[in-house]
């Protein structure tokens, strides 16, 4: 479903702040696949999502999608293709609109936009149904404005939106880590019953030990924007939070020894 | 009575000023200076094309697609060539003042002698009321001919209003809003910012040239200083109108751009009446907006404070 083949980015080359956010990613992802990715802050998960979004182009690489090669198509283009979560609640939606007016623009993500009312009795009720089934007390507000809803609710709403059509590939970068505990968990069920519910291919960042290790069928690690492990199927299933903390020690050791060095045991066993 | 007729005609042609100004500054969230350029754009277009013999409405509409035009210009030099969107406004209206001269082949063009709405809106007028030029309205004795003009600009402005609300409404027009609320979002919905950033200014500045055509006609010239502080004067009806409504849904907004305008030149005839000095206007103008863009922070700081020196004496008991 995805291909990812040598991506590369780095900003602000040549000057005193460059960096270098993508060094040469490989990824191949199976549709219906669940990957999370871990990695330490700077580590280029993010950029990694913002490539295959389209929020920038690389510098060096390749990314196809659904066997169309997407590499140049600018971010609106691939929305067709992908639905997206970020990490900030205050992304995903447009505050001053109201809940309507926001899940009608995801069901139309990828279309022309003419001169059809945007809200019809028919996708209202379609509306009240699927917020009805959050159970969040929201299906009575469709007419209020976005904005005046909570981090969670709104999280969980964007992924409804992201997801309102099929995407080819889902999205989610940490989009439960700005919500506390008792929300990320709600938003986290229904993350899960979405994607399994729909089999969507996703790609899902996060911080969480907890999640990383109980969400997805397939684990990658990102370190200074390089995929440096990548646990599938029956490794990924047996994987405990001790397995997880153990590989972060061992880069963290692998960081202590001078750059040539580490990159030489890198290049000779990952 | 006649002061106020006129000023509530005045007030209604640059309602559409007013609402061109709001979907730029408060749909778009983008500061555009062209209008000062394509309010004279519209009544040049317009009023040359008359005195050439073009029917009314036809110049008329000929003026307002001038003013699309210029903002389309204005929102290509953004999105296209990442110009910021202050300077790309202000290229557009500079470089309107000099397009402006040459359409209009000097810097006034009367339309005393022409065929203009405002004479077609008189003659139907007269028509209706059998010949008379003066009726008595609610005692007072009204003119026909600035009644005529008033129903006309009244028609017009309720016609866009409806016609904006509507627009608003669909999936393109609700793009548009989403486009200032939210661009990253919206570009994760497959929309293209940049697209209904120029069409957003084309339909902004369409309409502010549509009342620069309307202008001309009822003042009965074109001139090509008319422009000057338009951006401000749209600016304050808005803000005006968002006082009086104190709501942020689409209909009333819109509603309230039209009753800022009329407030405002209501305001300005009462006080220039009452001996304020014309060539002040636009420095109250301006200091005007200033106040009022200032007010809501002022406000909440004062506010602020109030609340702080109540919660010190509290905790000192
Ligand atoms: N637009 C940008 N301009 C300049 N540098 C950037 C930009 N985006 C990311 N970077 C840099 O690229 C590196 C990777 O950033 P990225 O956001 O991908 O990290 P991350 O793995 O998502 O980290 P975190 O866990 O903190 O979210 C960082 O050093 C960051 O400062
Ligand atoms: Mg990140």
């Amino acid at each position: 479903m995805l291909k990812i083949k040598g991506l590369q980015k780095t900003f602000n080359a040549g000057s005193p702040d460059e960096v270098q956010a993508l060094r040469g990613v490989d990824l191949h992802i199976e549709g219906g696949s669940f990957v999370v990715v871990i990695g330490s802050n700077g580590s280029g998960k993010s950029t990694l999502l913002n490539a295959v979004a389209g929020g920038f182009l690389p510098d060096a690489g390749q990314i196809k999608l659904a066997g169309r090669n997407v590499t140049r198509w600018p971010e609106y283009r691939r929305a067709k293709l992908i639905g997206r979560v970020f990490q900030n609640p205050f992304s995903g939606t447009a505050p001053h609109m109201t809940i309507a007016e926001n899940l009608a623009l995801a069901a139309h993500r990828g279309q022309a936009h003419g001169f059809g009312w945007a809200l019809s009795r028919h996708l209202r009720q379609a509306f009240c149904e699927r917020i009805r089934a959050l159970a969040m007390g929201l299906e009575d507000r469709l007419d209020n404005e976005i904005g005046t809803l909570s981090g969670g609710q709104r999280q969980a709403l964007t992924l409804l939106m992201a997801t309102w059509l099929k995407p080819r590939l889902l999205l989610l970068d940490e989009h439960t880590a700005a919500l506390d505990p008792k929300t990320a968990d709600q938003v986290i069920h229904l993350t899960k019953a979405i994607v399994a519910g729909e089999g969507l291919t996703t790609l899902m960042v996060t911080h969480s030990m907890h999640q990383a290790v109980n969400l997805g069928d397939r684990l990658i690690m990102m370190h200074q924007g390089r995929i440096i492990r990548d646990i599938t199927a029956v490794a990924k299933k047996r994987l405990r939070a001790e397995d997880l903390l153990e590989q972060f020690n061992e880069v963290r050791r692998a960081e202590q020894l001078d750059p040539g060095t580490a990159e030489m045991l890198r290049a000779l066993y990952v | 009575m006649n002061l106020l007729l006129g000023s509530f005609t005045i007030g209604l042609i640059l309602a559409l000023l007013a609402l061109g100004v709001y979907i730029s500054f408060r749909i778009f969230n983008f500061p555009d200076m062209t209008a000062d350029g394509s309010i004279t754009l519209g009544a040049a277009v317009a009023a040359i094309l008359l005195v050439h013999g073009v029917a009314p409405i036809g110049a008329t509409l000929a003026g307002a697609a001038a003013g699309a035009a210029a903002g389309a210009v204005t929102g290509l030099l953004h999105t296209r060539f990442r110009i910021n969107g202050l300077l790309a406004g202000i290229l557009v209206m500079t470089a309107l003042y000099s397009l402006n001269l040459h359409v209009m082949g000097r810097s006034n063009v009367p339309l005393l002698s022409t065929a203009t709405l405002a004479k077609e809106a008189e003659a139907i007028g007269l028509a209706a009321l059998g010949g008379q030029t003066v009726f008595n309205c609610f005692g007072w004795e009204v003119s026909v001919s600035d009644m005529a003009m008033l129903v006309f600009a009244c028609m017009a402005v309720v016609v866009v209003c409806i016609g904006l609300y509507l627009f608003f409404r669909t999936n393109l027009g609700t793009a548009m809003r989403a486009t200032g609320d939210n661009p990253q979002m919206i570009r994760a919905l497959g929309v293209n910012t940049d697209t209904m950033i120029v069409i957003g200014l084309a339909l902004s500045n369409g309409l502010i040239a549509l009342s620069g055509a309307l202008l001309a006609q009822y003042q009965g010239f074109a001139d090509v200083q008319m422009g000057i502080g338009m951006l401000v004067w749209g600016l304050a009806s808005v803000i005006i109108g968002e006082a009086l409504v104190r709501s942020r849904g689409l209909a009333m907004t819109i509603v309230g751009a039209v009753m800022g305008s009329v407030l405002f030149r209501l305001m300005v005839a009462i006080a220039l009446r009452w001996g304020l000095n014309p060539n002040d206007l636009k420095l109250i103008t301006a200091v005007f907006v200033f106040v009022a863009l200032i007010l809501p922070g002022l406000t909440a700081r004062i506010q602020r404070r109030k609340e702080a020196v109540v919660m010190s004496s509290l905790t000192s008991k």
